[in-house]
């Protein structure tokens, strides 16, 4: 590698010098990346100037010749990312007294500005995928992007393998097409599939150079376990708050993670209910008012403040180097993301981050512990990305469209250079084409309104320009559930919350929302309208946000402690003695057996199987395993799945549960079963909003979320009634089988407990079983509708059924 | 197929779980909101739905008549979601209106979304039709007086209605009855719903009312204190 003085021109070298900073060995190796004109790959942990890694070879190059145009496109998943990133670049820039103009643009920017950077860009613009993909749908971006020289894609680990990494990764190949002789730059966490993240970077295009950044020091974490109660079951971790709140007051600035919303809220709560010492204590999740995350995060970035309780919403982004704890409540799901998250911490490189595990039950303390484990042996677990999604590729066909005129051959080509779409087949482009040019139905009903026309020298375009204006109010791939705001009064609004939850509330009704306790008074307007309200227990907000997964390695490593009782002695006394008394009354689930006890509980026959496979393959087995048990009369009522077990319940017993686990499920059952699940449906209103089958906005007109969710399942039935190989079904099943259902997770589990089922019948509840039957959200049958409907209608059916003499209402 | 039988307006009623009326002694079947061509009234418009729902209504309605072989079809309006909607009919689709009208009485009631239905459609058109005791118009009228509506048939609002179970909520399109009126259910494949809780339906009901919920092949029925509300 070259030295610092070869690669560096002077005015930077004399900067860093003048900061008593020397550059990182990374960030000279992406400036010689640079000058070679290669794309690079930057893993790096969080912090220690990653970000100014990946600009430095851009703010050399404009120093050295200063064009105007277009230079650097910086991308980042956060709106608050991009605007931190433009300011903290304002400090080189003046320091180095360099002529390079640096601007923002993002769904908040006016669109007088957004329309004055399309005529005169900045030499650099941070900005989102979204408005990446505005500002490609303009016949302009030819000219916006022709002199462009690199895009920087931050956080590139969080993108990659989500639906939005996907229009990215389309709009990167675009980026290739209109700018050849531009590179790309990824900025990423470590993460267990580097390949695959350096083929999405490289976008089809040229060499992709891997530079490795400084690894931090090991992490310093621990377990609490607070002497006392431990939880059986619930996920909000109170009995430990005491001990939390000793650890904040102690550290300097501390992150308290949870894993979803409404343990923020509680957590956040409980933390004030203690705080004696009036520490500054703040809340920050996705479901608040944009304002009020701005001004926590501004605070933090202040360091005004000791503590901030947040879930994913602060998984990424912002650089506080002050932050010197991280405490995890609840168990952390996966390594990667302890990794990461632990990363939030002590941002120089130099010294360990230090962290705490907060288990909020028995299981979680087992999973604490795998963690842990697998972060001292330095493991990276989480899935490579899936392929790309066609909805997404649809919504990018009339994208492209709407710039201008497109040949399908060269798009194809395009396309299937990006990492997501490697693998794509040219008939299912052609099909995913022919869905944006007239629905691309069987039955071709809709050709005199087609949305795309073919020209004579093979091209298509635009049929009409209003096509694009309403592809313009759509463009994106985030789909949200319907939410309603939350205001005080009439006044000020808090931030919204699910519409679901809000129509379960009754007037007088309490629950906790943005570090309040307040009062339910009514739905105005599409608002929440509440008080301030005291004393009496409040109900929880049930949000849906935030919940992932445990992954495989963690499974695994949970399984083998269990299986093995010398590991035992390490767990705190409470746990070693529920898995003797777990061994003693049943048994304990083996590495590669599959434990299934059976038990009653009042007038309902239990079935708890341990699959350690995650919450997602497990709601999945529920699904498949009560429709087996209806098949057999054993009349299901419901299961629930957690990320450990899948639980049902039913009216009948389960004297045999192996043939109930049998992998043949898989076939016929599944597909059945997906055919008709709420969760297809619901997966397919996202593909169908997504590929611009069904609109979020219409100009002129706001569509609410609620008549969406209401069209898109009658289309579903209608459509896979009447044609169950469309692209968009075949899109829905995709989805499905990947996230929600993770049908290859359940096929390994399958696999393993093929002649392996331990089935135990007990009198009565197991101690393993405990936590599962405390699990709120619990999922109905689908079949069992009907039972359930007959159930609460007897009364009144049997007097209906008396005949016409009888008139139901007189 | 279990019916539900009601009264109204002193008129034994059969309420059919496929969301139709049937009135034995008239000969007489009714439905309510057919929404024909929805699909492609957004088609026009660049919302590519399927092309399906025409023949997916046409169906059900098909097995409906078969099976009560009615002399009269009583269509309670709004059956075609845009007064263009004949003319887009696919000729098959055309071909089985006629013959499903074949040798009968067919009333279009006119509706918000078809005020004027084509003529060469077949069967008559009006605005509300009254059969004996029985009012048949596309939306409720309220009282304009202290005399109440009696034995108005309508249809227009596309009521839904849930429930919770011992399990969870389950919500569905339902008749709606307060035994002066009923309000039914919208036909159509691909028609949205409306709360039966929402004052635009619960305020031209009387203060006691039923909820009957359609089922695979029976309804349920829950007095307005079981019911509770839901949008989605």
């Amino acid at each position: 590698m070259s030295t610092a003085p070869a690669l560096l021109p002077e005015p930077f070298r004399a900067w860093f010098a003048a900061r008593g900073w020397s550059p990182h060995a990374y960030q000279l190796a992406m400036v010689e990346a640079a000058t070679a004109g290669d794309s690079a790959l930057l893993i790096a942990p969080t912090g220690g100037g990653k970000t100014l890694a990946g600009f430095l070879p851009s703010l050399i190059e404009l120093a050295a010749a200063p064009a105007p145009g277009l230079h650097t496109l910086y991308i980042s998943p956060l709106k608050a990312l991009a605007v931190d990133v433009q300011r903290n670049l304002q400090a080189p820039i003046a320091e180095l007294g360099l002529p390079v103009t640096v601007e923002t643009r993002t769904g908040d920017t006016p669109a007088s500005r957004r329309a004055r950077q399309r005529l005169r860009p900045p030499q650099m613009l941070m900005t989102t995928p979204e408005s990446l993909a505005l500002m490609l749908s303009y016949a302009d971006a030819p000219t916006l992007f022709g002199r462009l020289s690199v895009v920087v894609v931050d956080e590139v680990h969080a993108l990659a393998g989500t639906k939005r990494g996907d229009l990215l990764a389309l709009g990167l190949a675009r980026l290739g097409a209109l700018a050849p002789a531009s590179r790309r730059v990824g900025l990423s966490a470590t993460v267990a599939w580097p390949d695959a993240l350096e083929q999405w970077i490289g976008a089809g295009r040229g060499h992709v150079r891997r530079i490795v950044g400084g690894a931090a020091a090991a992490a310093d974490v621990s377990i609490l376990v607070p002497e006392g109660r431990l939880p059986w079951g619930g996920h909000m971790a109170v009995h430990a708050m005491p001990a939390v709140y000793r650890a904040i007051a102690e550290a300097g600035t501390t992150i308290v993670f949870v894993n979803t919303r409404a343990q923020a809220e509680i957590v956040f709560q409980e933390l004030w209910r203690l705080n004696a010492a009036n520490l500054p204590i703040a809340l920050h999740h996705g479901s608040l008012a944009v304002e009020q995350r701005r001004r926590v995060e501004a605070a933090m970035a202040e360091g005004r403040l000791r503590a901030v309780v947040a879930t994913s919403s602060l998984d990424l982004g912002i650089d506080w180097a002050a932050v010197d704890l991280v405490i995890q409540v609840g168990a952390p799901k996966g390594a990667s993301r302890l990794v990461q998250r632990i990363g939030r911490s002590n941002h120089r490189l130099d010294r360990p981050s230090r962290a705490i595990l907060v288990p909020a039950n028995r299981f979680e303390v087992l999973e604490c512990s795998a963690a842990l484990d697998a972060v001292a042996a330095g493991t990276l677990d989480g899935q490579a990305p899936r392929p790309g999604a066609l909805d997404v590729l649809a919504q990018h066909v009339l994208g492209t469209a709407c710039a201008g005129p497109f040949g399908a051959d060269t798009l194809y080509v395009e396309v299937a250079a990006t990492q997501p779409f490697a693998g794509l087949a040219r008939a299912e482009f052609d099909a995913v084409v022919r869905y944006v040019e007239d629905g691309g139905y069987a039955l071709g009903g809709y050709e005199q309104w087609r949305r795309l026309a073919r020209l004579p020298d093979g091209r298509l375009a635009l049929a009409h320009p209003a096509i694009a204006r309403r592809y313009r109010m759509n463009v994106g791939t985030i789909v949200e559930a319907t939410t309603l705001k939350v205001r005080l009064g009439r006044g000020r609004v808090l931030g919204e919350v699910e519409e679901y939850f809000a129509l379960g509330l009754t007037p007088g009704d309490t629950f906790l929302f943005a570090g309040r306790l307040l009062r339910f008074e009514g739905i105005r307007d599409m608002a929440v309208e509440a008080r301030p309200a005291s004393g009496d227990q409040p109900k929880i907000p049930a949000y849906a946000g935030g919940r992932m997964p445990l992954t495989t390695h963690l499974a695994d490593r949970v399984r083998a402690m269990l299986a093995d009782p010398g590991q035992w002695d390490r767990l705190p006394g409470p746990v070693h003695e529920w898995l003797d008394l777990q061994r003693h009354r049943s048994a304990l689930p083996g590495s590669d057996d599959l434990l299934v006890e059976t038990f009653p509980r009042g007038a309902l026959h239990y079935m708890v199987a341990y699959c350690f496979e995650g919450r997602n393959a497990h709601q999945t087995l529920g699904m498949l395993l009560t429709r087996r048990m209806e098949r057999a009369g054993l009349k299901p009522l419901g299961f629930v799945a957690t990320d450990y077990v899948v639980a049902t319940w039913s009216l009948e017993p389960v004297r045999d549960p192996a043939p109930l686990f049998d992998e043949e499920m898989l076939g016929d059952d599944l597909e059945e079963w997906m055919a008709e699940s709420t969760l297809l449906k619901r997966t397919f209103r996202n593909v169908a909003v997504i590929a611009g089958l069904i609109e979020r906005r219409h100009p002129g007109q706001e569509k609410s979320g609620r008549q969406v969710t209401f069209n898109s399942d009658l289309i579903y039935d209608v459509l896979r009634r009447h044609e169950p190989d469309h692209i968009l079904l075949r899109a829905t099943r995709a989805d499905a089988a990947e996230g929600l259902t993770d049908v290859r997770r359940l096929g390994r589990l399958l696999a393993r407990a093929r002649g392996r089922v331990l089935h135990r019948p007990l009198p009565r509840i197991s101690p393993l079983a405990v936590p599962v039957l405390l699990e709120i959200g619990r999922e109905g049958v689908e079949g069992a509708r009907d039972h359930l409907l007959e159930e609460t209608a007897a009364a009144l059916v049997a007097e209906m059924e008396a005949g016409p003499d009888a008139p139901a209402i007189s | 197929m279990v019916t539900a039988p009601i009264e109204l307006n002193g008129v034994p009623l059969l309420l059919d779980p496929a969301g139709a009326v049937v009135w034995r002694d008239g000969g007489l079947v009714v439905v309510a909101d057919l929404h024909l061509e929805k699909g492609s009234s957004f088609a026009r418009r660049g919302t590519m739905l399927p092309p399906y729902d025409t023949q997916a209504t046409l169906d059900r309605l098909a097995r409906l008549l078969r099976r009560y072989q009615p002399r009269t079809v009583v269509c309670l309006g709004d059956s075609f979601h845009d007064p263009d909607g004949p003319g887009r009919l696919a000729p098959t689709d055309r071909t089985r209106i006629a013959a499903l009208a074949r040798g009968r009485d067919w009333i279009w009631i006119t509706g918000n979304h078809d005020p004027v239905l084509a003529a060469d459609i077949g069967g008559r058109s009006a605005a509300e039709l009254a059969i004996g005791p029985l009012t048949f118009r596309h939306e409720a009228r309220r009282a304009a007086g202290p005399v109440p509506v009696r034995g108005e048939v309508s249809g227009h609002f596309h009521p839904k209605a849930s429930v919770a179970t011992s399990a969870r909520r389950v919500s569905g399109r339902c008749f709606v009855t307060d035994g002066q009126r009923l309000i039914l259910p919208a036909f159509g494949a691909f028609a949205g719903g409306l709360d039966v809780l929402d004052p635009a339906i619960s305020g031209l009901l009387r203060r006691q009312f039923l909820a009957f919920l359609l089922g695979s092949d029976r309804l349920f029925a829950f007095p307005r204190e079981q019911l509770q509300r839901r949008a989605a």
